[in-house]
């Protein structure tokens, strides 16, 4: 079975790919792993001789457009290797079957690859109610749980099967929940972003490819490769923020200039993510070189830290556009007037006490004063 | 003119590692309060310029670590000071673990605060609410060091920051890190100014030279307060 399986190289050469452009994508691949020049040859190596990963592609509570950003992916290689290559034996926007012959797909590769096989998630899990998402006639959760069970690695694509996203914002009402928040027992490779970097997708599964366990990741189970750094800390603008030149609006003499976007809310300061050195559409811009502040996509909550045009967030039960500089202000001022209040108080005290004081009999300051 | 009939001690409250770690500590405040409002909400005063020649906000967040680095430490210190220093200083003040000192507490609200009744509190240190209010500040000092170092850690490889990453996955991100060290300098601002108040208000109504003792370490006590101090059984002052 496992001979019978061609390796990614085989297929791409199948499809018409140069050897040429074989190797421009595994260089690129090494580049963005931020590997040594030596781990092109692994990377190649892996490429041509390991069979394919047999992948389960899940869509639970999501919009696609993490699939949607990796179709787009800047190397041609890049998408087609997965969605092609990858033998996505199960992938429910982009595979041919469906119904039935769709079910049966992803049973086989759960029987066929038993503690091989990636499960790759798009989506969050509802519980408050499991009925939320169902598919075939079962939850996202007892779907997710099953194809778990036996599968090598999971990776959460994108914010909502990392962090929840949008569904998990509050109210939350599905009670969604990010995968490693509902399954055990399995390592989780959460993909941040909303979606993720086409290139960066390709790069995780690359990596699972060629050597074979999951990439280093943080403390929030994102790969340290492309997560390690704050947009901020990468971006082209940088220099405009060290040296406080700040746009203040979005037409303003500053903005034409290209100035640090921070105060228009920007989240780079906040965001760890790869959009400034490895960028969108084959690497020709991201939100910040498009005059746009950053909102902070590739982390967890960002929807509640709004809005994404102040840096500030509202503190939350304090109404709409209150931040914890209007509360500060207001208890400064608060505190202020019960301070002066106090201050009266203690002086009418004060001056009862002198009242009340007797003069020192004697006192040879209370004589010469007095005389 | 009038004359003070009760007869006074002096007694050297402060030591002097008190009052250093005091006055670097209001520095450290003052400067962090005020370069992190900046941090958070820079005014722009510079246009139609180009970034080379500038690096001003980059100078103030320097200013803003290296102050941090130095409350970290002399809070350090405070803590260290809290087992070997003079009574007054040691731990044991600021945690209210005996009945006497929550006893005192409300005596100081009844006195201090209400002003309802018209007594002396007999603490020579800090009374018993004084030091409860500094045990929190102290809660608040180790927050603020945590999420601050917690945010400084991602572009720091030294020792010392690398020792507070896990702070930031700990609270979900940089944005909930960040909101919260925010919201606590709010903290070190509204307590700056009630302890600025009340220090006034003690020298003015007990005289017993509150604002000058942070100086010199001196404060001035009555006899019969001393004596009750001296002559009591437990760590409180027996009549309260």
């Amino acid at each position: 079975m496992e001979n019978q399986r061609p390796s990614f190289y085989e297929e791409a050469r199948g499809n018409g790919v140069s050897r040429r452009d074989f190797l421009k994508f595994c260089a690129t691949m090494a580049a963005f792993l931020g590997l040594e020049a030596s781990g092109i040859g692994q990377i190649v190596k892996a490429l041509e001789t390991k069979p394919r990963l047999p992948v389960i592609w899940f869509h639970f509570q999501e919009c696609t457009c993490c699939s949607e950003s990796f179709i787009r992916a800047s190397h041609p290689l890049v998408a087609d290797i997965v969605l092609n290559k990858i033998s996505l034996d199960y992938q429910e926007t982009l595979m041919a079957a469906s119904g039935f012959q769709a079910e049966e797909a992803y049973k086989a590769v759960m029987a066929k690859y038993p503690g091989e096989y990636i499960v790759m998630v798009e989506g969050s899990i509802p519980t408050e109610n499991e009925a939320y998402c169902c598919i075939g006639g079962r939850s996202a959760l007892q779907i997710l749980q099953e194809a778990v069970k036996n599968c090598k690695a999971v990776v959460a694509w994108g914010n909502c099967a990392s962090a929840g996203c949008v569904q998990a914002a509050s109210p939350n009402p599905t009670g969604a929940q990010p995968v490693h928040k509902v399954i055990s027992g399995k390592p989780v490779i959460n993909v941040q972003g909303c979606p993720p970097i086409a290139d960066v997708m390709a790069g995780v599964v690359v990596h699972l490819l060629t050597f074979d366990r999951i990439p280093q990741l943080d403390g929030l189970g994102r790969p340290q490769a492309f997560y390690s750094r704050r947009v901020h800390d990468t971006c082209y603008r940088r220099a405009n923020f060290d040296a406080g030149l700040f746009v203040e609006s979005f037409d303003d003499e500053g903005a034409k200039r290209g100035y640090c976007l921070y105060k228009m809310g920007c989240k780079g300061p906040v965001t760890y993510n790869s959009c400034g050195i490895i960028k969108w559409n084959d690497s020709v811009s991201y939100p910040i070189q498009s005059g746009h502040p950053c909102i902070g996509c590739a982390e967890a909550g960002f929807w509640d830290n709004g809005p994404f045009y102040q840096h500030l967030p509202e503190v939350a039960g304090f109404g709409i556009e209150t931040t914890a500089d209007k509360i500060g202000l207001g208890l400064g001022v608060a505190t202020a007037v019960g301070i002066a209040g106090h201050a009266i108080v203690t002086n009418i005290r004060k001056n009862k006490e002198i009242k009340n004081e007797e003069p020192v009999a004697g006192s040879k300051v209370e004589t010469t004063k007095q005389s | 003119m009038r004359n003070r009939s009760v007869p006074l001690r002096e007694v050297h409250v402060w030591e002097m590692p008190v009052r250093l770690y005091h006055w670097i500590n209001a520095l450290c405040i003052t400067v962090l309060c005020v370069t992190g409002y900046v941090i958070g909400d820079p005014p722009a005063f510079m246009k139609g310029t180009e970034a080379s020649f500038n690096y001003w906000f980059g100078t103030v967040r320097f200013i803003h670590f290296i102050s941090a680095f130095l409350f970290f430490f002399n809070f350090i210190f405070r803590i260290y000071w809290g087992f070997t220093g003079n009574e007054f200083s040691r731990w044991y003040n600021f945690i209210p673990l005996k009945r006497c000192q929550w006893k005192e507490m409300l005596e100081v609200i009844k006195v201090d605060i209400l002003q309802v009744t018209n007594k002396n509190i007999d603490s020579i240190g800090h009374n018993s609410l004084a030091s409860f209010i500094y045990f929190i500040t102290f809660l608040i000092f180790l927050l603020q060091c945590l999420t601050g170092f917690g945010m400084y850690a991602a572009m720091s490889n030294a020792f010392l920051p690398k020792l507070f990453s896990w702070i930031v996955p700990f609270l979900g991100g940089d944005m909930q890190v960040r909101q919260i060290h925010h919201v606590l300098m709010w903290g070190f601002i509204l307590f700056a100014m009630i302890h600025v108040y009340l220090v006034f208000y003690h020298d003015y109504i007990e005289r017993r030279g509150v604002t000058s003792s942070m100086i010199g370490g001196w404060k001035f006590i009555e006899e019969d307060v001393i004596e009750r101090h001296d002559n009591r059984t437990e760590d409180c002052p027996k009549d309260i």
